[in-house]
């Protein structure tokens, strides 16, 4: 039993009993979570623990599977309609008058749309968040229509999913599943569980996984065949549906999810860059929107009252909907555009920068266009100390890290022979050592969580681009390229992504703040005040350096080269490096 | 501008008078329409209440025709020819920005005045709002310290920056942050093309020709044709802040004279604005 703290109670419906647990304050609004195939309640641990600090959390263990008993005989024991059934009785018995939040994982889920599109629940049900388990009418009628008007592309869509379902051809096999279960396959379960799907080793799965398994293939064998191929044509959702989806997910294709609005008024979305078990490698991310949506909806329950719609509606907001992002750099240019965007798509942020007045001004605008939570954070990056005081007070204050952007970088321009040491260690210090310090401080904090997350590093053109007239600043950024690069390969088993950007020239203060080796002052004001014109002439927005950011996270890039002359300066030092050696020779023209 | 060269002590000059009754007529009328404003109103619709509220005040010819923008073409998301300027069918949806903006010449005075405002509650357009007031300070600062106008544009450009916009009205026809208005020939017949009046285009191109051979520019860029002190005259300033699909602006006549006296050497023709008294009365609600 890993779930300190459980009250146990029995519940008896259509000659079952179910085993049901319960966790936190009785008198709070009650969450249900649903578990799937081939799992027991147990699967909701973690998550369970963390929602109940603030709610009143049941768990049961649906027939057949860890301490509920099994119904006899099995063969048509497991109907969504029996399923319902049970789900009535568990939660007549723990919220006799009050709707509950219902949470369902893979089968839980595919059970719990029964629950939320039958006429019998209607009013009982406040919420519903699905992840990795569609209805199975949504689906006969998603399969029907890509089989009538077969177009190239609706046919991809069916082999795709028809390969991954591989699994649920094998279960309508008699007998052979509950030998394989029984016998090597539930031996060596939880070890493909941890090598392929990244479930992290402990108390789960539990001792009763081959029964359950067993088992639960009469889950598919009641009830797959009969709905896909006879979907109900009422089934649309009574209540608000949150739908989480593992981009991951090697048993279920996104684009089944493609048609739902057409079944659901009220559907929230959320994506998630991890594999099928998100209940055992996402309990934060997963507690964190579960309790956000059941509490938009909390009022939503009663009679009249207006249903809240999350804030965020941004391109990215299904992604990074409520993650905690830290962006260094972040009183301008580049830094302060990223931020945006992410505040934009809802997430909360840490705006980092030296000028304290700036980082304010950044979050304080961050929570005007979306940010549910923002904050200014004056810290010296090139500080080792600074960041790791920093790093203290947002694991304390705001939590762990999912996103963190190091951005911060000083410009240095000037011929190598006449840079100083001290020009060469301040850049260094804080494009390189910032960058050294962000990536292990919060890097190692993201990595002892377990729960993924993602690093951007801002490397720059220069870092692939030879110029004479940027040396110091070129071998910093070189150094931040690599430094990504090797950190990518690292992090990976971690599921930690690592992505460096390289934006070319972009319109920013970083040619106001510069400084130009081997200058006095009032022409390294001349220069600066050239440079900015031209690069204000070229007039790239930082905006869309900070699109591409977001969508390097997302789609977990390597390397993003931003600007048409960066990605032709990739291109070139892949393909002729001479040509780039040629273009270091020209002098700037300032 | 030839009344103009004495500098104005402290009554106006009938002069400025005409431009300072069409500028409040213009604004009336911005005030007016914005408060008919209901959910689905479109950007033509709009500009079409501006056009006839003044021509049923006597207003005959234009220096530009009313412009309406909506939602996020008031931050000229995605403007990139200037036919994206004229009104289109977008409605007005509640929490949506609008700036109206229009340039009326009435009894041969013209203004050219900017609008913003908003259909109920946006705070992020509020902000923007109460950020515009350090726009108009500092450029009536340094106007009267006689600063280059392109140096003043760049300063303008730096302040917003700094505040976290973007700079919008780069977008307007040569990134003009102002150009320069005058008295207008009344006739009887006063076409407009592309939305502008003939007979103030002639003023304005008439001015860039003379101003060419001076070394000055009626339009007030971020180019090197900007490079030259305040001249003397009147101009319709208009700083256009942007900020992630929501824009800002407000558009007046700055009052540039040759006078020694730096009061006097410049001020904004009118301070009873809306723009203003609403930067006022949110210092007393603080």
């Amino acid at each position: 039993m890993n779930l300190p703290g459980a009250r146990e109670r029995r519940v008896r419906t259509g000659g079952v009993e179910l085993c049901v647990a319960e966790l936190g304050d009785g008198d709070r609004p009650t969450v249900v979570l649903v578990h799937g195939y081939p799992d027991s309640k147990e699967v909701w641990s973690e998550v369970a623990v963390r929602l109940a600090e603030e709610w009143h959390v049941v768990l049961y263990d649906v027939r057949g599977h860890g301490r509920s008993t099994a119904p006899k005989p099995l063969r048509g024991g497991f109907t969504l309609e029996k399923l319902t059934d049970d789900f009535l009785a568990v939660i007549d018995a723990v919220s006799p008058d009050r709707p509950v939040h219902v949470v369902g994982h893979d089968w839980g889920s595919v059970q719990s749309w029964e629950f939320v599109t039958v006429g019998r629940t209607e009013g009982r049900i406040a919420s519903f968040t699905s992840m990795s388990g569609p209805s199975l009418d949504h689906f006969g009628h998603w399969i029907k229509q890509r089989m009538t008007r077969p177009t190239p592309r609706r046919v991809g869509q069916l082999l795709g999913q028809g390969a991954k379902s591989w699994y649920v051809y094998m279960l309508h096999t008699p007998v052979l599943p509950e030998l394989a279960w029984r016998g090597p396959l539930g031996k060596r379960w939880p070890g493909i569980l941890q090598r392929l799907e990244k479930v992290p080793a402990g108390d789960y799965p539990t001792a009763s996984l081959p029964d359950d398994a067993a088992h639960g293939a009469w889950l598919y064998r009641d009830n797959v065949r009969a709905r896909l191929g006879r979907p109900r044509a009422d089934a649309y959702a009574h209540a608000p549906v949150q739908l989480i989806t593992p981009t991951g997910d090697s048993f279920l294709s996104e684009r089944l999810y493609d048609d739902l609005e057409q079944w659901v008024p009220l559907l929230v979305r959320r994506s998630l860059p991890a594999k099928h078990w998100v209940p055992r490698t996402r309990p934060d991310q997963l507690a964190a929107w579960i309790g956000e949506f059941a509490a938009a909806h909390e009022a939503g329950g009663q009679e009249g009252t207006p249903v809240q719609q999350p804030a965020a509606q941004g391109r990215y907001a299904e992604r990074f909907g409520g993650q905690l992002v830290l962006v260094t750099g972040a009183a301008s240019g580049i830094g302060r555009a990223t931020a945006f965007a992410f505040a934009e798509a809802g997430a909360r942020v840490v705006a980092v920068d030296l000028d304290a007045e700036g980082a304010a001004r950044t979050a304080e605008l961050a929570r005007l266009v979306g940010a549910p939570a923002a904050w200014g954070e004056a810290v010296d990056v090139s500080d080792e100390a600074a960041v790791e005081k920093l790093a203290a007070k947002v694991a304390a204050e705001y939590g762990t890290v999912d996103v963190l952007v190091n951005n911060a970088g000083i410009g240095l321009s000037g011929s190598f022979l006449e840079t100083t040491s001290e020009e060469w260690k301040r850049v260094l210090d804080v494009n390189l050592w910032g960058v050294i310090h962000g990536c292990r401080i919060f890097g190692k904090q993201m990595a002892e969580r377990g729960q993924g997350g993602h690093i951007v590093n801002t490397a720059s053109a220069a870092a692939f681009q030879p110029s004479r007239a940027l040396p110091a600043y070129s071998t910093s950024k070189a150094a931040v390229l690599m430094l990504s690069e090797c950190l990518r390969a690292e992090l990976a088993e971690k599921s930690i992504g690592v992505s460096a950007i390289c934006p070319g020239i972009v319109n920013t203060n970083i040619t106001a703040t510069s400084r130009f080796a081997g200058t006095d002052a009032e022409e390294e004001q001349r220069l600066r005040k050239r440079a900015t014109r031209l690069y204000g002439r070229r007039n790239y927005p930082p905006e869309k350096v900070a699109d591409a950011i977001l969508d390097a996270v997302v789609r977990n890039r390597a390397v993003v080269p931003v600007t048409p002359e960066a990605r032709g300066a990739r291109l070139l030092s892949r393909v002729s490096p001479g040509a780039l050696r040629r273009l270091a020779r020209l002098k700037p023209p300032l | 501008m030839t009344g103009m060269t004495s500098a104005v002590q402290n009554e106006i000059s009938p002069e400025l008078r005409g431009f300072r009754e069409v500028q409040r007529l213009a604004y009336a009328c911005a005030e007016a329409v914005a408060g008919q404003f209901r959910s689905g109103v479109t950007e033509r619709e709009a500009a079409r209440m501006q056009r006839v509220w003044l021509r049923e005040r006597g207003v005959r010819d234009w220096f530009h025709l009313p412009f309406a923008w909506f939602g996020d073409r008031t931050a000229f998301a995605g403007f990139k020819v200037p036919l994206q300027f004229f009104p289109t069918d977008r409605k007005l949806e509640p929490g949506m920005p609008f700036i109206l903006d229009m340039a009326p010449v009435y009894k041969g005075y013209t203004a050219d005045v900017g609008y913003s405002g908003c259909l109920g509650l946006n705070p992020l357009h509020d902000k923007l709002l109460a950020d515009l007031e350090a726009h108009r300070e500092l450029i009536l600062r340094e106007v009267r310290e006689r600063r280059s106008l392109r140096e003043i544009y760049e300063d303008v450009e730096r302040l917003m920056t700094a505040q976290g916009y973007a700079n919008r009205h780069r977008a307007y026809p040569f990134g003009v942050i102002a150009h320069k208005v005058d008295r207008v020939a009344e006739r009887r017949w006063s076409p407009s093309v592309f939305g502008f009046g003939t007979q103030s285009l002639k003023g304005l191109v008439s001015d860039a020709v003379h101003g060419h051979r001076d070394g000055w520019s009626p339009l007030w860029s971020p180019y090197r044709f900007s490079d030259h002190p305040p001249q003397p005259g009147l101009w319709a300033v208009e700083p256009h802040l942007g900020f992630r699909g929501t824009g800002a602006k407000f558009e007046e006549i700055l009052v540039v004279t040759d006078s020694e006296d730096p009061e006097q050497s410049a001020f904004w023709l009118d301070d009873d604005l809306p723009h203003v008294r609403r930067w006022a009365e949110e210092k007393v609600a603080a």
